[in-house]
């Protein structure tokens, strides 16, 4: 009993942290309507300011002003952050925002990188705090007890400021309807910036707080990010009360997690998000999203032709010297290209239901790595022949893509990404946590393709077949009947319903097509490298494939297969200088900025400037 | 008070407004009429800035707004009372107004919430309820009451008497002479040409974004053609 109830006690400490940072995203999300992205960056920024604080002021009112401190000095930087990065993009899709909000991740993993250097730091522990208590017999740390009442109060005070100042009601109004609080003369830009402000402040906070418990290191940003979406998705978008609830819940079910199931702590999160997204879509306290608020905006998509001669032409052209690489290529070109074919066919079927399906989804990964464990658990459990394995992992991939798809039809926007991730994060834990079948952290290796096609080059030609194969097959897919339907669902729901288009069966179909090729392009990858580890399941590699998207273009076809060749050759160029995450970072910010159009999409509207390409109305 | 100079304006490439003039001097009440699609709205916005006209110019007193925000326009002292009223569903009529509230002005009416709630009794009674309770007259009026919370010289009214009772209709137009009274200019926008006769002085018409006429209501009855082309009488 004791036992149990010290374990409560550590939960409800857990949380604090948690209620923090997830508090801030909810409000930023409630309010501009951004899933920021780099709000794990603002909670270990708070962390690694707040340490460096603390060494130069001493004692409890040191340590105290320390936290505040930090969580102001975040704010700042949230606030810097939002005006340089956010402001320019806030018309523009949400996508375009998810890709800005990556780039300041990169940006601040750097800076941190370069500030505070490559180490793990422990933080001091709380003056004043520092022995324990006995509570039925049981040991709890006086500083947990601190954590547990603070939590209500920052609860409270928010509450506060939210439902009962005048900036509370501007900013609840602005929620709903920004334009009409313009309108009525508040200048709502600098609402905005102000709950950005806020929000990041929390963040650092919740960074700062945290420290006696947990120090400071590089990957917290990524570590607590799950996390936080999680708390803020089950409590209900841009609910305080909500994420209060459900980092109590989280933190919780996971320290009884550790103790009872330490098997299961990292899937327990998303278990237990999958089984209250089921039953209550929006979360516990949310509401359902007004459709059509996150619509795509911008100039119209131009209808998608047949190839013309000319563009056959090129890619005819671009095939015959791929084909010839061998020949007078390194070796190296050659697994370059395989490496870019393989990308690039896993971010066009991203584009696929992203593009013409209008689904954004946040754990495309989850099938690419789906397809390259189905392939290598067969040839290690089962040792089973290459080309079996090869053919059975887009179908397992498509089998998961069938499964998730149906649960995360049911929502829409925010929600439905929110939850494709969850269910990432999902496959990602499992096969990271039963190392006995999926060989865990270490991965599973010796993986390698079929006799006849071992070596560089055969490879690299069975690449190019299956992966420029796959990369034509999305493309007529595109262009038949169903494509068409896919098309008039994500544009306009109720019209395509009225024609008689089952909408949520073609996008759960179409969810499961690009699933399935994401994971012909895994199996593509298990046998080129002979080995496969949980990082290719991780939300980094759908990050990554939501860039190449932005990068390319989301409006053109082409863009998946442009914007992942860009990003591996940006990488393999990058990758040579000691803080290359800055510079793609800041690459990321300034084409978000200047070129939000993608690189197909600027390049055509060169072109058509200079004349070289029909606009699209004739004119030349 | 407003001059709006041969403003162009657009939605995406679709060309609505054309080559719009027309001038509403200080005190006046103005109706702008014309069908479904005239572009009615789109010329609201357009004074507002919530639309950007791509050509042309807006003036208000001296200032020319066409390069401003939304909310330096409101601030110099234009309020707008869209048409489909757009009042914050899940805050209570309280907080709706409070939203609007603006320091006063020297040159204009200066409200409050006492004084609004004279004006309108029934958004008294139900104050602390949230504003998707309200019926559609009631919300009308709360739109009405939260841009005046503003303390503006001049009112955008876009469509006040659609969708609303008759009785309400009325006691609509006795709110608007009231507020001419006040020394505040209004333009509002109208279908209902009975309704626009009530209190307003001169008529625009406008047909596909562009001016078709311009002067009194006295006038307006003698061109029976005019009327036959562009209301729908
Ligand atoms: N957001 C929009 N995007 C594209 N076209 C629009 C948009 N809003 C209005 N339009 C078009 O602009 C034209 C003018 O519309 P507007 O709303 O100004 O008309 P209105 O005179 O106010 O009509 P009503 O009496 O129905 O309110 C119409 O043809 C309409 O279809
Ligand atoms: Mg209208």
């Amino acid at each position: 009993m004791g036992l149990i109830f010290a374990q409560l006690l550590t939960g409800l400490a857990n949380a604090a942290t948690l209620f923090l940072v997830a508090s801030g995203l909810s409000l930023i999300f409630g309010v501009t309507r951004i899933v920021n992205f780099a709000h794990g960056s603002f909670y270990m920024l708070g962390a690694f300011i707040g340490y460096s604080l603390m060494q130069v002021l001493p004692g409890m009112f040191g340590f105290w002003s320390s936290v505040l401190l930090a969580g102001l000095a975040v704010g700042v930087i949230g606030v810097i952050v939002e005006i340089l990065v956010l402001r320019p993009v806030y018309k523009a899709p949400e996508l375009f925002q998810l890709v800005a909000t990556f780039g300041v991740i990169l940006v601040i993993q750097d800076l941190a990188l370069l500030t505070w250097g490559p180490d793990d730091v422990l933080g001091p522990r709380a003056p004043g705090l520092k022995g324990i208590v006995r509570i039925m017999g049981e040991p709890v740390p006086k500083y947990d007890l601190a954590l547990i009442a603070i939590t209500p109060f920052v609860l409270f005070i928010l509450w506060y400021l939210i439902s009962k100042t005048r900036i509370g009601i501007l900013v609840r109004a602005a929620t709903q309807d920004r334009e009409m609080v313009g309108a009525l003369g508040v200048n709502q830009a600098w609402l905005f910036t102000g709950v950005f402000f806020l929000g990041a402040t929390l963040a650092g906070l919740g960074g700062a707080i945290q420290l006696p418990k947990g120090g400071a290191d590089l990957l917290m940003d990524f570590n607590i990010l799950a996390a936080i979406f999680v708390v803020v998705v089950i409590g209900g978008m841009g609910s305080l009360p909500g994420a209060y609830v459900a980092a109590v819940l989280i933190s919780v079910l996971n320290v009884f997690g550790v103790t009872y199931i330490p098997q299961s702590t990292l899937v327990l999160m998303f278990v237990v998000m999958a089984v209250v997204l089921l039953i209550k879509p929006y979360g516990l306290f949310g509401r359902e999203e007004v459709a059509g608020e996150h619509g795509q905006v911008g100039e119209p998509e131009r209808p998608i032709k047949p190839a013309g001669t000319r563009g056959r032409i090129i890619v005819g052209g671009l095939l015959v010297i791929l084909a010839m690489v061998p020949f007078f290529g390194s070796n190296f070109a050659q697994v370059l290209i395989t490496d870019i074919i393989i990308f690039a066919l896993f971010a066009a079927s991203l584009h696929f239901i992203l593009g013409l399906g209008g689904l954004v989804s946040f754990g495309h990964a989850a099938f690419f790595g789906s397809g390259a464990y189905v392939a290598a658990l067969l040839v290690t459990h089962a040792n089973s022949p290459m080309e079996i394995a090869f053919l059975l992992a887009p179908l397992g991939a498509g089998g998961a893509a069938i499964i998730i798809g149906w649960l995360c039809m049911r929502l829409t926007g925010v929600y439905f990404a929110m939850l494709t991730l969850a269910f990432a994060q999902l496959i990602w834990s499992l096969v990271y946590q039963w190392g006995e079948f999926t060989g865990g952290d270490d991965g599973l290796v010796d993986i390698w393709p079929a006799a006849w096609l071992n070596g560089t080059t055969p490879y690299y030609y069975f690449t190019l077949l299956f992966g420029i194969g796959g990369i034509l097959l999305l493309r007529h897919v595109a262009h038949t009947p169903f494509g068409y339907a896919l098309r008039a669902s994500r544009d306009s729901m109720r019209q395509a319903e009225a024609t008689g288009i089952n909408t949520k069966r073609i996008q759960w179909a179409a969810f499961a097509f690009a699933g399935a090729v994401a994971g012909l392009s895994g199996a593509l990858f298990v046998f080129s490298k002979g080995s496969v580890f949980p990082t290719e399941l991780e939300l980094a590699k759908s990050f990554d494939a939501l860039i190449v998207i932005f990068l390319g273009g989301v409006k053109t076809l082409a863009g998946g297969v442009v914007g992942g060749a860009s990003l591996e050759f940006a990488k393999d160029f990058l990758t040579r200088f000691e803080y290359w995450r800055l510079l793609l970072g800041l690459l990321i910010i300034f084409v978000v900025i200047l070129a939000p159009e993608g690189i197909v999409g600027a390049s055509r509207r060169l072109g058509e400037r200079l004349g070289f390409v029909d606009d699209g109305e004739g004119r030349r | 008070m407003i001059k709006v100079n041969n403003i162009n304006s657009f939605y995406g490439k679709a060309h609505i407004l054309n080559n719009l003039s027309f001038d509403i001097a200080g005190g006046e009440v103005v109706a702008m009429l014309g069908r479904n699609g005239a572009g009615k709205t789109t010329t609201m916005k357009s004074i507002m800035q919530l639309v950007r006209p791509k050509t042309g110019t807006v003036f208000f007193k001296e200032h020319e707004i066409s390069r401003m925000a939304p909310h330096q326009v409101a601030k110099l002292g234009l309020g707008y009372v869209p048409e489909e009223r757009r009042i914050f569903t899940d805050l209570t009529i309280l907080e709706n107004l409070e939203v609007g509230r603006q320091p006063p002005r020297k040159d204009a009416p200066e409200w409050s919430v006492d004084i609004l709630f004279e004006l309108f009794p029934n958004l008294h009674e139900r104050r602390n309820n949230r504003g998707k309770t309200l019926s559609g007259g009631e919300q009308q009026m709360l739109t009405i009451a939260r841009t005046l919370m503003g303390n503006p010289l001049c009112l955008l009214l876009d469509e006040p008497s659609e969708g609303i009772a008759p009785v309400i209709v009325e006691q609509m137009a006795k709110t608007i002479l009231e507020l001419k009274k006040q020394g505040l200019t209004v333009l509002l926008s109208e279908q209902n040409l009975h309704f626009a006769r009530m209190v307003a002085d001169r008529a625009i018409i406008i047909e596909g974004g562009e001016k078709r006429f311009d002067d009194t209501f006295a006038q307006l009855e003698a061109q029976p053609d005019i009327k036959e082309a562009y209301l729908s009488v």
